[in-house]
């Protein structure tokens, strides 16, 4: 079996058993639990196409998975839209947001990028803070569907429907979307597009003179990387049933999604995955066993932790011990 | 017949002028020196004729087109290759790696000959004695191997004009001479046009068939090699009064 079979047989595998977890797992926590660390390590895939791929430290995540979150408010509240078409509404908003602040900032660099960044993010929040049609500062409430259907289908029900809640089923979207995710991270790794990516990260002045055309190649990383935050977003109010701007534009959003990929190593997908995994399991043991409010402290000394010993990360160490073997 | 005019091109960087007015011509194939002491332009003006800067005033022609509208990399896939002074290697790439950022990006399947861009970056690797290091990391390379490293990605780009900015700054007498082969050899086999940016004069006056030497942002000498090393101004750009 060559390694490209086997990576896509283990998405198919890990799709069909996120829906069998759905259909055998009664205890409804582990679904919460699961889409807590899907929503990381989704974020943390979005942040490494700029950050990891490219070398653009973006600050703002939180903005481009707010602006989705209320990109999907609006047009359920404007159409009266379903699920699916709040969150592929979320996505092409985020990404139109994204390409925008890209061609406005992509010719900043280094920290003034990142500050641009957060700038974005302040201006987001506020701008929705402002707006009552979404709900303003006191936030909006997101009322599901009864017994929705597709073609016919039966989505959501008690009885012979495909999911039993919407929690399962937003469980499984996300599932869905994390293995969508990490095929689009390593296809552009194996991609001309990815290899030009690479050549900008190590020097953008070089690429220019070979021939790499950087600002577009930027453009199209922070559309990408904006529009999987953005559908993540998306996602977000229907799973909390209650969205305010303070929750969807958090800090904790963009800290998280960039210290994920740091702690795991930017290199490949894999990174992103192993630190949000890691560190998406660690939060919410502490979450139970602790409480909520440790789990930014958790991110932050495993983040200065490999910063100083172990600045390529997980991937990085295990690499070492992997050299040290042969 | 000209292969690269630069006409009337003047660039300031806030009030100080670093190019004031320079005209000049390349032919198809020449072998050009571009001297002249620290700060007298020299990288500013490849920097302007390869695209890195753009707000200049004046204007850069290649071919008879009117370059002024394009960014960097288009001028590159135009044909205009450059080598930087300071070697800026892709780090995180092997040494083949690093040829086929170029090959991929801004090389036309006509110009590959019926090669493929693996075939082609062995040969330019052959060319330049680096085979041996196609699968190293660039990290550790030597100071020769990195120089030789740069102009193999510049001559990966299939050019037409390659500019060797300081390709042999920090090299030893011998192995300045082993780029000065390469140069020479590169030159008659491929037929480019070669701007070399150097401050070895040994190295500049056996390789140039013609040198253009700067000074304060202005071209002071534009004749053969021996002419201008005899050259009053130069003399005195160089050793002051």
């Amino acid at each position: 079996m060559t390694s490209n079979n086997k990576f896509y047989s283990i998405i198919v595998g890990l799709a069909v058993l996120a829906y069998l977890a759905t259909a055998l797992v009664d205890n409804q926590y582990y679904f919460f639990a699961g889409f807590a660390i899907l929503q990381l390590m989704i974020m943390a895939l979005a942040w490494n196409i700029l950050g990891g791929y490219v070398g653009y430290v973006n600050f703002g995540s939180a903005a481009f998975f707010g602006l989705g979150a209320y990109a999907a408010i609006f047009v359920m509240e404007y159409f009266k839209a379903d699920l699916f078409t709040q969150i592929i509404t979320a996505g092409c908003f985020s990404a139109i947001v994204g390409l925008a602040t890209g061609a406005l900032t992509l010719r900043l660099r280094g920290v003034y990028f990142a500050i641009a960044t957060l700038a974005l993010l302040v201006v987001s929040e506020t701008l929705i803070l402002n707006w009552d049609y979404v709900g303003g500062a006191a936030g909006a409430y997101i009322l599901p569907k009864r017994n929705p259907t597709v073609l016919g289908l039966l989505i959501v029900g008690k009885e012979n429907a495909l999911f039993g809640n919407y929690k399962e089923l937003l469980f499984f979207v996300l599932c869905i979307f994390g293995l969508v995710t990490i095929v689009i991270c390593r296809l552009i790794e194996r991609s001309k597009f990815g290899r030009g990516l690479e050549a900008l990260r190590d020097n953008e002045q070089a690429a220019e003179s070979m021939g790499v055309p950087t600002l577009r190649l930027k453009l199209i990383a922070t559309t990408i990387s904006a529009s999987i935050m953005g559908f993540t977003g998306g996602v977000f109010p229907y799973y909390m049933t209650f969205i305010d701007p303070i929750s969807a534009f958090n800090l904790d959003i963009s800290v998280n999604a960039l210290a994920m990929p740091l702690i795991g190593g930017t290199a490949t997908w894999l990174g992103p995955v192993l630190g949000a995994v890691v560190l998406g399991t660690l939060q919410q043991i502490a979450t139970v066993t602790i409480s909520s409010e440790i789990n930014l402290l958790i991110v932050g000394l495993f983040l200065v932790g490999f910063v100083i010993f172990a600045p390529d990360g997980f991937l990085g160490l295990i690499k070492k011990f992997r050299n040290r073997g042969d | 017949m000209t292969v690269l005019e630069v006409n009337k091109l003047t660039k300031k960087f806030g009030g100080f002028t670093a190019l004031s007015d320079i005209n000049l011509e390349v032919k198809p194939g020449e072998r050009l020196g571009l001297i002249g002491p620290n700060g007298s332009g020299k990288t500013t003006l490849i920097n302007c004729v390869s695209g890195t800067i753009r707000d200049y005033q004046g204007e850069v022609v290649f071919n008879g087109e009117n370059l002024n509208n394009l960014v960097a990399h288009k001028r590159a896939r135009r044909g205009i290759s450059r080598s930087f002074q300071i070697p800026k290697p892709f780090s995180s790439m092997t040494v083949k790696q690093n040829l086929l950022i170029p090959l991929e990006y801004a090389v036309t399947a006509e110009q590959l000959d019926g090669l493929t861009i693996e075939e082609h970056a062995d040969k330019i690797m052959e060319d330049l004695e680096l085979k041996d290091k196609s699968d190293d990391l660039t990290g550790g390379l030597t100071q020769i191997e990195m120089r030789k490293l740069e102009l193999a990605r510049a001559m990966a780009l299939k050019p037409q004009l390659l500019i060797s900015d300081e390709a042999m700054a920090g090299l030893s007498s011998s192995e300045v001479d082993d780029i000065l082969k390469i140069l020479i050899a590169l030159n008659e086999a491929t037929k480019i046009t070669i701007v070399m940016i150097e401050h070895i004069m040994r190295a500049v006056m056996s390789f140039s068939e013609r040198v253009v030497c700067l000074d304060a942002g202005k071209v002071i000498a534009n004749s053969t090699p021996n002419e201008v090393i005899k050259n009053p101004a130069v003399e005195k750009a160089y050793l002051g009064e």
